[in-house]
C-alpha cells in the first residue's frame, strides 16, 4: 500500500502579533512547525501502514527551501520517503493552484491512500485536501476522526459533523483530511532523528511534473490578496456605566459594533 | 506578478524586514533585497517609509481568461431534511450583493422538500434550484459537487456563496477545482467593488490576527464560503414569490456511501481551543447556581463554557473546562469572564483572546486590568439581563 | 554554557526536552496528586528510543555512554523528578546485567528492556540494610538447578511496574560481605510478590514497594556474576548510576530556577518588578552560579566514566554528593522566592523541592557519599606516600 502524507510548514501563528502602530507582522522569535493537523495525518499513515505490515508513507509538501526541515522531522517520526515541491514558478500559489501541483505531484508519486489534514492553521481554508481528490478524480472524505477499517480496497471511516459523525465507506484510491481527534501523533524517535539528519529528501521542480505552467503559482491562481490590514485593534479598558440594564445594552451594542455576536 | 525594492528608494531602514512572514527581505549592500523564499502574500507592500516597495506586473503573461456569468447562488445546505441556519444567512448576504449588481438571487437545495424550496423563497431568493433525488438525501461529496458544477456551467452565475459548515468546507472545494475558479473560504464580510464590480472577500489570516481581502479577478463565478452565525439574515416576507426549477434525472454517482449516522454531543462545544466565544466563571459564580447562568448564556451565544482554577478545584465544574496555567490555553473571538478575579495563573490562559469582557462585583479585581469591557457588577443580577437581551436580539 | 556536546548528544537533549514539555509538564501536578505511574510517559520514552541510550547496539541500544543517559536524565528532571527516578532506576536496575551479566543473559534480557518493552528495578535496599549493606538478610540458598530466595526487599523504585529485578542476596553468610550475590528475578516466578505501593512526600509519580520473596526459586542460570560477587556488583553499578542522581540534581534545580527567573520578572511589588531588586538578584546569581558548577562537574565525571576509567567511586560520588546538595539548595530558594505563591501547589516549585530531597537520601545518603570519598582521599594520600 502506498501512503501518501501531504503536510505544510507553517509559522506558529499563535505567537503572531501585529503591531499596531506599523501594522505589521510582529514576527521576532516566531518558529516554523509542521501544521499541527497534519502531524495527525503523519500518524494516520504510519499506523496504517503499521498495520498492514507493509506499504510505504510519503510525505509530501510545497514551499520555500527550508520547508524541507517539516519533511525532515517527518522522517524522524517514521515516514519512508520526504518529496519537496520546490520552484519559484509554484510562488504565489493559491489553494487552487497549490492542490493543481500537489495532485499533479502525486499522480508521479502514486498512491493508494492520500491523507491531508483538515486545513493549515495559518489559511485555515481547508479547501487544498478536497480540491487534490477532484484533481485526481478520485473520492475523499474530509473530518475523518477514526477509521473502521481498512482491507480488500475499500476503508471504512467516521466523519466528523457538527451534530455527531457519519460513518462512510468509500472505495481506493481515497483522500482522507483528518481532525485532532483521530489519534495522538507520536513523538520522533532518536534513531529516526539520526535517519532524517542522513535522509535524501526529493525535490522537484515545475519542469519535472507533467503540469500546465499556466497553472502554476500566481499565474495559475485564480484568486488574488488585494490587501492585508490588521482587525481593529484593541482598545483600551471600557468601563461600562449606568444600571445593569443599561451596562448590558451598552455591551450589546459594543460588541455588535465589533461583529462578535 | 513579482515584488521589487528599488534601490535608489531604499534607505536601509529595515523596516521591511519584520513584516515578511517568509523571512524573504534581506539586507544586501545595505539595501533591502527581495530573495527567492518571497511568496507573493504582499505584507511589505505599504511598509516602507519611502515607497521602495512595489509590485511589477508582467505584461502579456498568459493569465487566465475572465469569465462571464450572472446572479447569485446560495447553497441551501440541508441535513435530516431541515434547512440549516447558515442557508438563511447567506441568503441575506446574496440578497445585498444580489440588488448591487442588479441581478437574480438563486438558491440551490438538494434532497429537501417542497417546503424547504418556499421557505427560502421566503428569506430572499428570486429562484430555486430544487433536486429532490434520494441519493442527495444523504451527504455525499461526489454527487453534490457533479451536480452544483453541473448546474454552475449550465446557468453561469457570477456568485456561488455557501456555509462554511462540514459540508459546504467538504465539497465546495471540489466544485471550486472542477470549474477551474477560485474560492475563498471563510469570509467575515462580502461586498462588491463598486468600480470592477468584482467581489470584494474578506477573510481572517495568519491565525486571525489579520484580516486579507481577496478577490477572484477573472475566473467565474466567484466562489466563497460563510462561517454560520458570521452574516444577518434578511427580511423574512411569508408573501414572498418566486420560482421553483425541479432538477431531475441526473445520472449521479458516488465512490463513498454513508452506511450510519451516528448523533452525538458534540465534541465542539467542549473544544475551548476551537471556541469562537467562551463564557467562563469563577469562584465568584459562588456554585453551580451560578454556573447554570454561564451555560444558559453559553447555549444562547453559541458558546463554549470555562472555568477558572478556583471553581474546578470547588468541583462546581469539570477539569476540562478549566482554564489557565494548570488547564487550557484558548484564544476565541470574545472571552466572557463572570466572578473571575483574574489571578496571573488565569490570564495567561486566555489574555490572547480578542475581546475580553469582565463581570465581578470588586472593582479592583485584576480581571479588570486586561478586559476590553468591564461590567462592575454582580452576576446574578447582570447575567439574566444578558441573556435576555441576547435571546430578544436573536429571536430566540 | 556551551559544554560542547557533540551534534547526537543535542539531539538526545532536543528530544528529552521536547518530551518533557509536551507530555511531562501538562500531567506531572495531577500525577503528583495522585500518584499514579506514568504509563503514558513510559511508553513515549520507549518510542523515542530513550531506554536503549546506554545499552550496546549489538543488544537493540544506541551504544551510548554515561554522559548520554546523564543528559537525558537532565532533561526529564527539569520537568518531574518523579518520572525521571522511574527511567533513572530503569539504568540502575539494568547496570548489573550490563557490567557483569554473561553473554546469554544480556541476549534474553537487554533487548527488552532497550525497546522499553520491560521495566527494570535494583534491590538492594531492606529494612535493616540500608547504608549498611552488611546487614542484608534477604538469602539465596542453592538446592539443585535452582536458587531459593527468602526475605524482604524495601523502597525498590519500580517495584511491582517493572519486569526485571537485579537483587542481592546473602548466598554464604559466614563469609560476612564476601558472601553476598546478585540474582536476576522476573516479574511472575512464583514466590516473588510486592507490598504495598508507599506513600512518599516526593517524587510520588514513580513507584515505591516492597519486594517479597517467599520460597522464591529462580533458574541457577540467574545469578549475576559468581557467587560472592554481590557487594562488587552492588558498588559498581552504584558507581555508574551515581553521576544519573547528579543530573536529576541538575535538572530539577535548572526547572525551579526557571521559574523563580519567571515569577520575579512578572510578581511587582513597591511598583517594580521583584527581579529588579538587589535582594533577589543575588539568591538568582548563587543559584544560576552553583547549578552550573553542578553541571560541569556531572558532565565531566560522566565523561570521565566513559573514558574507561577503572576506579571512577570517588569522582561519581562527588558528583551526586555536591548536585543534589545544590538541587535541595535551589528548590527550596526557589519557592522562597515566588513566597507564597511558591507555597502553593498552584506552581511547581513546592513539589520540586519535595522531590529533591529523596536525592539527599538515596542511592547512597549524602553523607555515605562523603564517606566514600574520604576513604579514597585516604587511599590516595597512602598510595602517594
Amino acid at each position: 500500500m502506498k501512503i501518501v502524507v501531504c503536510i505544510k510548514q507553517v509559522p506558529d501563528t499563535a505567537e503572531v502579533r501585529i503591531n499596531p502602530e506599523t501594522n505589521t507582522l510582529v514576527r521576532d522569535g516566531v518558529a516554523s512547525i509542521i501544521n499541527p493537523y497534519d502531524m495527525h495525518a503523519l500518524e494516520a499513515g504510519l499506523q496504517m501502514r503499521e498495520a498492514a505490515g507493509a506499504g510505504t508513507v510519503t510525505a509530501l509538501t510545497m514551499g520555500p527551501p527550508q520547508a524541507e526541515n517539516a519533511l525532515r522531522e517527518a522522517v524522524s517520526m517514521g515516514i519512508d520517503e520526504g518529496v519537496l515541491l520546490t520552484d519559484r514558478a509554484f510562488a504565489g500559489s493559491d489553494t487552487w493552484a497549490t492542490a493543481y501541483t500537489l495532485a499533479k505531484a502525486i499522480e508521479h508519486i502514486g498512491a493508494d491512500i492520500i491523507i491531508c489534514g483538515k486545513q493549515a492553521i495559518d489559511g485555515d481554508t481547508a479547501q487544498v485536501g478536497p480540491e487534490i481528490a477532484e484533481f485526481l478524480q478520485i473520492p475523499h472524505v474530509a473530518y475523518v476522526r477514526k477509521i473502521d477499517s481498512l482491507k480488500d480496497g475499500s476503508i471504512i471511516v467516521q466523519r466528523l459533523m457538527d451534530d455527531g459523525y457519519d460513518i462512510v465507506e468509500s472505495s481506493l484510491p481515497v483522500l482522507l483530511t483528518v481532525v485532532r481527534e483521530l489519534n495522538v501523533p507520536r513523538m520522533p524517535s532518536l534513531k529516526g532523528k539520526m535517519a532524517a539528519k542522513k535522509a535524501v529528501i526529493r525535490q522537484m521542480k515545475a519542469s519535472d511534473l507533467k503540469a500546465d505552467v499556466n497553472s502554476l503559482g500566481l499565474q495559475g491562481s485564480p484568486t488574488q490578496v488585494r490587501n492585508i490590514f490588521a482587525p481593529e485593534a484593541k482598545k483600551d479598558r471600557k468601563m461600562l456605566e449606568g444600571s445593569s440594564e443599561e451596562k448590558v445594552d451598552q455591551l450589546l451594542k459594543e460588541l455588535a459594533g465589533l461583529k462578535c455576536l | 506578478m513579482f515584488i521589487r525594492v528599488n534601490t535608489d528608494k531604499c534607505t536601509g531602514c529595515e523596516t521591511c524586514l519584520q513584516s515578511c512572514p517568509y523571512d524573504a527581505i534581506i539586507m544586501k549592500d545595505g539595501k533591502a533585497e527581495i530573495t527567492e523564499l518571497c511568496q507573493l502574500c504582499r505584507a511589505c507592500l505599504n511598509v516602507c517609509p519611502e515607497g521602495a516597495i512595489s509590485e511589477v506586473r508582467e505584461e502579456g503573461a498568459p493569465g487566465k481568461e475572465k469569465g462571464q456569468g450572472k446572479g447569485v447562488w446560495v447553497f441551501a445546505e440541508q441535513r435530516d431534511g431541515r434547512i440549516a441556519d447558515v442557508s438563511f444567512e447567506l441568503l441575506g448576504a446574496g440578497r445585498r450583493l444580489a440588488d448591487i449588481l442588479g441581478a437574480e438571487l438563486s438558491a440551490v437545495l438538494f434532497g429537501s422538500s417542497e417546503d424547504g424550496a418556499d421557505e427560502l423563497i421566503k428569506w430572499g431568493a428570486d429562484k430555486i434550484y430544487h433536486c429532490p433525488d434520494e441519493i442527495l438525501g444523504v451527504f455525499n461529496d461526489e454527487p453534490y459537487a457533479q451536480l452544483l458544477s453541473d448546474l454552475i456551467q449550465e446557468h453561469k452565475p457570477e456568485i456561488v456563496l455557501a456555509g462554511a459548515t462540514p459540508v459546504g468546507r467538504s465539497f465546495i472545494p471540489r466544485v471550486a477545482a472542477r470549474l477551474n475558479t477560485g474560492l475563498t473560504a471563510d469570509c467575515t464580510s462580502l461586498d462588491i467593488d463598486r468600480e470592477t464590480g468584482h467581489l470584494l472577500q474578506v477573510r481572517p489570516a495568519f491565525g486571525g490576527n489579520i484580516m486579507a481581502t481577496i478577490l477572484c479577478p477573472l475566473t467565474r463565478p466567484q466562489m466563497a464560503t460563510v462561517r454560520p452565525r458570521v452574516m444577518k439574515r434578511g427580511v423574512y416576507d411569508p408573501d414572498r414569490k418566486g420560482e421553483v426549477i425541479r432538477i431531475s434525472d441526473r445520472k449521479i454517482s458516488s465512490r463513498t456511501s454513508v452506511k450510519d449516522t451516528v448523533k452525538e454531543a458534540s465534541d465542539l462545544a467542549l473544544n475551548l481551543q476551537e471556541a469562537n466565544i467562551i463564557v467562563a466563571g469563577g469562584r465568584g459564580a459562588g456554585g453551580e447556581k451560578g454556573f447554570a447562568l454561564l451555560y444558559e448564556l453559553a447555549e444562547a451565544l453559541g458558546a463554549s463554557v470555562a472555568a477558572s482554577r478556583a471553581a474546578v478545584d470547588e468541583g462546581w465544574i469539570a477539569y476540562r473546562h478549566q482554564v489557565g496555567q494548570t488547564g487550557k490555553t484558548v484564544g476565541p473571538k470574545l472571552y466572557i469572564a463572570c466572578g473571575i478575579s483574574g489571578a496571573v495563573q488565569h490570564l495567561v490562559g486566555m489574555q490572547s483572546s480578542d475581546i475580553i469582557v469582565a463581570i465581578n462585583k470588586n472593582p479592583e479585581a485584576p480581571i479588570f486590568n486586561v478586559a476590553t469591557y468591564g461590567i462592575v457588577g454582580d452576576l446574578f443580577e447582570i447575567l439574566p439581563i444578558f441573556i435576555r437581551k441576547v435571546r430578544e436580539a436573536k429571536g430566540l | 554554557m556551551d559544554y560542547f556536546l557533540n551534534e547526537e548528544q543535542l539531539m538526545i537533549r532536543d528530544l528529552a526536552r521536547q518530551i518533557a514539555e509536551e507530555k511531562i509538564v501538562p500531567v506531572r501536578a495531577e500525577l503528583d496528586e495522585t500518584g499514579e505511574f506514568a504509563w503514558d510517559v513510559m511508553k513515549t520514552l520507549a518510542q523515542s528510543d530513550l531506554f536503549g541510550l546506554f545499552i550496546p547496539e549489538e543488544y537493540g541500544g544506541l551504544g551510548k555512554g554515561c554522559l548520554e543517559l546523564s543528559i537525558a536524565v537532565e532533561e526529564l528532571s527539569r520537568a518531574c523528578l518523579g518520572i525521571s527516578t522511574s527511567f533513572a532506576a530503569n539504568a540502575l536496575g539494568t547496570y548489573p546485567i550490563l557490567l557483569f551479566g554473561t553473554d546469554e543473559q544480556k541476549k534474553k534480557f537487554l533487548p527488552d528492556i532497550a525497546s522499553g518493552k520491560k521495566l527494570v528495578a535494583f534491590g538492594l535496599t531492606e529494612a535493616n540494610a540500608g547504608s549498611d549493606a552488611g546487614g542484608t538478610q534477604t538469602t539465596a540458598k542453592l538446592d539443585g538447578s535452582e536458587y531459593v530466595i527468602n526475605g524482604t526487599k524495601q523502597w525498590i523504585t519500580n517495584g511491582g511496574v517493572a519486569d526485571i529485578y537485579t537483587i542481592i542476596a546473602i548466598t554464604d553468610r559466614s563469609k560476612g560481605p564476601r558472601g553476598a550475590s546478585a540474582f536476576v528475578v522476573e516479574k511472575g516466578t512464583p514466590g516473588f510478590s510486592f507490598g504495598k505501593k508507599e506513600n512518599k512526600m516526593g517524587i510520588r509519580a514513580s513507584a515505591t514497594t516492597e519486594l517479597v520473596f517467599d520460597n522464591c526459586r529462580i533458574p541457577k542460570e540467574n545469578i549475576i556474576g559468581k557467587e560472592g560477587m554481590g557487594f562488587v556488583v552492588a558498588m559498581k553499578t552504584l558507581d555508574n548510576s551515581r553521576t544519573g542522581v547528579g543530573s536529576q540534581g541538575v535538572g530539577v534545580a535548572q526547572g525551579a530556577f526557571e521559574e523563580a527567573v519567571k515569577f520575579a520578572r512578572q510578581r511587582v511589588q513597591f511598583g517594580h518588578p521583584i527581579i529588579t531588586f538587589q535582594a533577589i538578584q543575588h539568591m538568582l546569581a548563587d543559584m544560576g552560579t552553583s547549578i552550573e558548577a553542578a553541571r560541569a562537574l556531572v558532565y565531566a565525571v560522566a565523561r570521565f566514566i566513559d573514558s574507561g576509567a577503572k576506579d571512577v567511586s570517588k569522582e561519581s560520588a562527588m558528583s551526586k554528593l555536591f548536585a543534589t546538595d545544590v538541587a535541595m539548595k535551589v528548590t527550596t530558594d526557589a519557592v522562597q522566592i515566588l513566597g507564597g505563591s511558591g507555597y502553593m501547589k498552584e506552581y511547581p516549585v513546592e513539589k520540586m523541592m519535595r522531590d529533591a530531597k529523596i536525592l539527599q537520601i538515596y542511592e547512597g545518603t549524602n553523607q555515605i557519599q562523603r564517606n566514600v570519598i574520604g576513604q579514597a582521599l585516604i587511599k590516595e594520600a597512602a598510595r602517594n606516600k
